[in-house]
């Protein structure tokens, strides 16, 4: 089909592109919302069922089924606008959106058109730069509407399983008719070198957002959270490019390197004096790549029209109102407020946040932990013994409580950093409360010296050699007695003291 | 008179996958017929003072809950298919070779 030069990549390098051009981005969001049923019936919109086992005769378009509106998919729109800082409709209608493609057996897919629920917001979103400070960077939002997601086909026959040479294509419904929301911004411009890195700052941000309003699971992998992402450059002063639109962007890494592959791309093309086709291209995963798909020289028309089987959406304004008052913090912000308190840096504030403990800290916080002390625990032993477990860190049974106990037995002596993990340890296992634990497994410290001198002139009697050369004042030698001795005690040693025992017994000074 | 043919009733029967036996293609035709006469009388009225109905019930917010209620099994919902392969419906090769 399409011309061998299309596929003939060469490109300039992404700084030599920025010398010469600036570039346009929009991106195009979408989100699968997380109701329990589906946007227009009450099918499940559970991931993974055997194909076509969550389906209806709305969601398969059979005669006479009427679709009505999911309350719940409403609510979260409208909460996923307020947070957008968008203006909520008081009024507006799906409308039919009329396209012949099996993905969709109604031959339509009820979206909304020129009457969005959510319209004209905006996100600040923190970019990274490359000396890793951070800018903060107004996304404006055009519109947020409400859609239903269509089916899921696979090609078969071909080589690649891709559409193009297949025999035939075979259709899963099951993804049909489940609520969809796109956010759609508007052309960001200024950005310069960081148009890449904008791109991934603000997919990134929409998630936590979604995930922090609880109104989808935003799973990338799984293709709750979809983005498409627009790209054009201009000349600097001049009118804007034509746009190329980029699909099949499913992480956020993919995200950066689509739009900044695309941006090499059109470079090179318009440096060799050629036009740029606006056309929807495909990404790769693995080269990183985009590739021409669809050409839309002609705009296609869907035929849009009001969708009769449905009344319109009228959110009442005090309800509205209602729902603005539950939404959090923009999470990005309120990290930041939470890493400036806790006199923590954003690189560590974004550990927290990958490791998935960014909220039982908080948690530990409220209940009057120090922040350090909770960083220290949720972000090294207690994420450990998550780990060990195969089971996500909030799943520990570790109280804000059990913490500020270990912490204060760290303080008295009574334990050291060792002895509390198997503290953490013993309470995971339900092994009773801090002190339960301490009592049952002997966990204290030992604090009768008479006990650990017993125990530093075996060391020093096993490992006769290291015993010579710390009298000969090699004091660096005295470790492998701290461990011998370590050991001896299972742990339950003051590692310092020990030092300061073995080397008085040895009559050299530390 | 007939606004609608034989031939237009055949082939939106093929469009929308009906079987239908001959006499019932008379019998459509004049029901799409009385159909198509009373959207041509809406039309005479629907001038441009008129605002455009979408619906015409005053209705607005009519939403269920969020529940989930079993719908077809799985051999149900291919019953009625042409083709199925791997639980799937199977439809013909959508791009034309070119």
């Amino acid at each position: 089909m399409s011309s061998a030069h299309n596929h003939v990549t060469t490109t300039v390098s992404f700084d030599e592109a920025l010398t010469r051009y600036d570039p346009v981005i929009g991106l195009e969001v979408h989100v699968e919302l997380g109701t329990a049923s589906k946007m227009f019936c009450a099918c499940s919109t559970e991931f993974g069922a055997p194909p076509n086992t969550q389906v209806c005769p709305v969601c398969l378009a059979l005669p006479g089924a009427m679709p009505v509106i999911n309350a719940k998919a409403v609510e979260s729109i409208i909460r996923m606008g307020l947070a957008l800082h968008c203006s909520i409709a008081t009024w507006c209608r799906m409308a039919r959106k009329n396209y012949f493609y099996p993905d969709m057996p109604k031959n339509f897919q009820i979206s909304q058109y020129d009457e969005p629920i959510c319209t004209d917001g905006w996100l600040d979103v923190l970019v990274p730069n490359e000396d890793g400070s951070t800018e903060l960077v107004r996304v404006e939002i055009e519109r947020v509407h409400l859609e239903e997601d269509t089916g899921k086909l696979t090609h078969a026959g071909g080589a690649t399983g891709r559409i193009h040479g297949a025999d035939y294509s075979l259709v899963d419904y099951n993804r049909a008719g489940i609520p969809l929301v796109e956010i759609v911004t508007k052309p960001i411009t200024g950005t310069a070198a960081l148009a890449p890195a904008v791109a991934k700052a603000y997919v990134a941000e929409l998630r936590d957002i979604m995930r922090d309003l609880g109104v989808s699971d935003v799973k990338m992998e799984e293709g709750s959270l979809r983005c498409d992402a627009n790209l054009s450059l201009n000349i600097p002063g001049d009118a804007w490019g034509t746009r190329t639109e980029t699909k099949n962007v499913n992480s956020l890494r993919s995200v950066e390197r689509a739009v900044r592959s695309e941006i090499e791309r059109q470079a090179a093309v318009l440096d060799k004096g050629g036009v740029i086709r606006q056309e929807t291209r495909h990404f790769h995963e693995d080269t990183g790549v985009t590739t021409p798909g669809r050409s839309k020289e002609e705009a296609e028309d869907y035929r849009y029209f009001p969708e009769p089987d449905l009344v319109p959406i009228a959110p009442d304004p005090a309800w509205v109102e209602k729902l603005r008052a539950s939404i959090p913090q923009q999470p990005s912000l309120r990290r930041a407020g939470l890493a400036t308190a806790w006199g923590i840096s954003a690189f560590d504030m974004e550990s927290l946040v990958n490791a998935g403990v960014l909220a039982l800290v908080e948690a530990a916080v409220a209940d009057g932990v120090a922040p350090d002390t909770a960083r220290k625990w949720w972000a090294g032993e207690l994420l450990r013994q998550a780990n060990d477990r195969g089971v996500p860190p909030q799943e520990l049974a570790v109280t804000g409580a059990d913490i500020l106990r270990v912490d204060e037995l760290i303080a008295t002596g009574a334990l050291n950093d060792q002895l509390a993990r198997q503290v953490f340890d013993g309470v995971l296992l339900g092994e009773g409360s801090v002190d339960d634990v301490v009592a049952a497994r002997g966990l204290g410290v030992v604090t009768d010296e008479t006990e650990l001198l017993a125990a530093i002139d075996q060391a020093l009697a096993d490992q006769p050699e290291v015993a010579e050369k710390i009298r000969a004042g090699k004091i660096a030698a005295a470790g492998a007695i701290v461990g011998g001795v370590m050991k001896a005690t299972r742990g339950r040693a003051d590692a310092s003291r020990v030092r300061e025992l073995i080397l008085s017994r040895c009559e050299v000074s530390g | 008179m007939s606004g609608i043919t034989r031939a237009e009733v055949a082939h939106l029967a093929h469009l929308a996958r009906l079987r239908l036996a001959e006499e019932e293609i008379d019998h459509f035709a004049g029901q799409l017929d009385v159909i198509l006469q009373s959207v041509a009388s809406v039309s005479q009225i629907a001038t441009q003072d008129i605002t455009p109905t979408s619906h015409p019930l005053p209705l607005v917010n009519v939403t269920r809950a969020d529940v989930v209620v079993p719908g077809l099994s799985h051999a149900e919902a291919l019953a009625a298919a042409p083709a199925v392969e791997d639980g799937r419906f199977r439809v013909p090769r959508i791009l034309d070779e070119e």
